[in-house]
């Protein structure tokens, strides 16, 4: 299955039939996500109305975790298999990943205000965030560093395949060392503590994010491998000019000598 | 076949290095990796008076105390154990109350009074709605600030 969806040209069919669904139910799921979370769930009892950045910060948390995860695994596929696909699908994912990655930093930042007393500690958690931010920023501009697309691809991959390291460190960065954030709510030994009537709006944006994420991240795989494809035709056309139908050259051109 | 046996052995090596280094410097560096000592750690570490450090722990009950017009305030900070008087004069954020987990930065002073230069609220991981925690407080299932409800 995954191998036969590594052809570029099956990948293209497949992703165009299932795109415009993916991104109608992204769609209806975030409507129904923000609706429950911002207006009908509960306030919290020690927190008030300043709960509901959570429904925003913690889902795009969880995905600035887990698109790093996706992006590190397509690069190490990248690096030991060279799958055609998988550098395409690291790169792709690597923008999309870091703007969650600032939306839980910038909405930390808002909530920590009112709660903590204070925009920014540099705690285990949020000093260990930033540097994930700052390894997205740094795959991205390690990508596009070259002038030989495939050096970059194969550097930024490795790049991306160390920073998994900073993952682990993240999630159990509460657990491990005092901090001023609090520990895991949701995925932690012996259940969530989040009332069912939060918890559920939660999971539906996470849900949302998911969705919107995958829905993002097969728009600009498409985009790239698109953009491939017009690089190679015109590299193609560059290199064999000759080759063009008679009729297609400018006026005045010389005709072809054979 | 080989090649992507090979390249695939040395990238696992290569993280499972990394990985060992990684977790060595961490245990090495713990000590500098807290945000801040709970009561008991700062007499165990034996840091005097006139070193700036932060500390962490609840706000023991009844222990508050608003002098001077209501703007300074000293309270107990505990961590079960070992409790330290804090004084502080500055803006307490909205969620500190008795009960509350609190991180203080500020110096010992020469009697062992912890004098803050800020104080941050630091809440638990429990979220549920008002009623709950009423309900939860009218049947006795709660303790303020210690592990959740099973």
């Amino acid at each position: 299955m995954i191998s036969r969806l590594a052809n570029p040209a099956q990948f293209m069919r497949v992703s165009g039939a299932v795109l415009p669904f993916l991104a109608g139910l992204a769609a209806v799921v975030l409507a129904v996500g923000l609706v429950w979370a911002l207006v009908l769930a509960p306030p919290d009892y020690q927190q008030g109305e300043s709960v509901r950045i959570m429904f925003i910060h913690v889902p795009a948390a969880w995905m600035a975790l887990s698109v790093y995860l996706l992006m590190a695994v397509a690069s190490a596929v990248a690096l030991v298999w060279r799958h055609p696909l998988a550098d395409v699908a690291a790169q792709a994912a690597a923008p999309i990943g870091a703007a969650f990655t600032f939306v839980c930093l910038a909405t930390g930042s808002l909530w920590g205000r009112p709660m903590w007393g204070t925009w920014w500690v540099w705690d285990a958690r949020l000093t260990s965030v930033l540097v994930l931010f700052f390894l997205y920023l740094g795959y991205i501009a390690l990508v596009n560093a070259f002038d030989d697309a495939s050096r970059g691809a194969r550097a930024g991959a490795l790049l991306a395949v160390v920073g998994v390291i900073n993952l682990p460190i993240i999630k159990f960065s509460v657990d491990w060392w005092n901090t001023l954030h609090q520990p895991a709510s949701v995925f932690r030994l012996g259940g969530p503590t989040i009332y069912i009537s939060m918890l559920l709006p939660l999971l539906a944006m996470a849900l949302g994010f998911a969705l919107l994420f995958a829905a993002l991240w097969l728009v600009r795989m498409r985009t790239a491998l698109n953009e491939r494809k017009l690089r190679a035709l015109r590299l193609h056309r560059m290199a064999e000019p000759r080759s063009r139908p008679a009729d297609a050259a400018p006026p005045g051109a010389r005709p072809a000598v054979h | 076949m080989t090649r992507k046996r090979r390249r695939l052995i040395l990238l696992g090596g290569g993280m499972t290095g990394l990985a060992a280094a990684t977790a060595m410097v961490l245990t090495a560096f713990s000590g500098n990796l807290v945000f801040f000592y709970g009561p008991s750690e700062l007499l165990a570490k034996g840091i005097g008076p006139g070193r700036l450090v932060r500390i962490g722990g609840l706000v023991e009950q009844h222990s508050v105390a608003h002098l001077d017009g209501g703007r300074e305030v000293r309270f107990r900070v505990t961590d079960g154990k070992t409790d330290l008087p804090v004084v502080y004069d500055g803006v307490l954020p909205d969620l500190f109350r008795e009960g509350q987990g609190v991180v203080a930065e500020g110096k010992l002073n020469g009697s062992g009074v912890f004098v803050a230069s800020s104080v941050l609220a630091k809440h638990d991981e429990k979220y549920m709605p008002p009623d709950v925690a009423a309900a939860l407080k009218k049947a006795g299932r709660w303790q303020e600030g210690g592990k959740p409800p099973p």
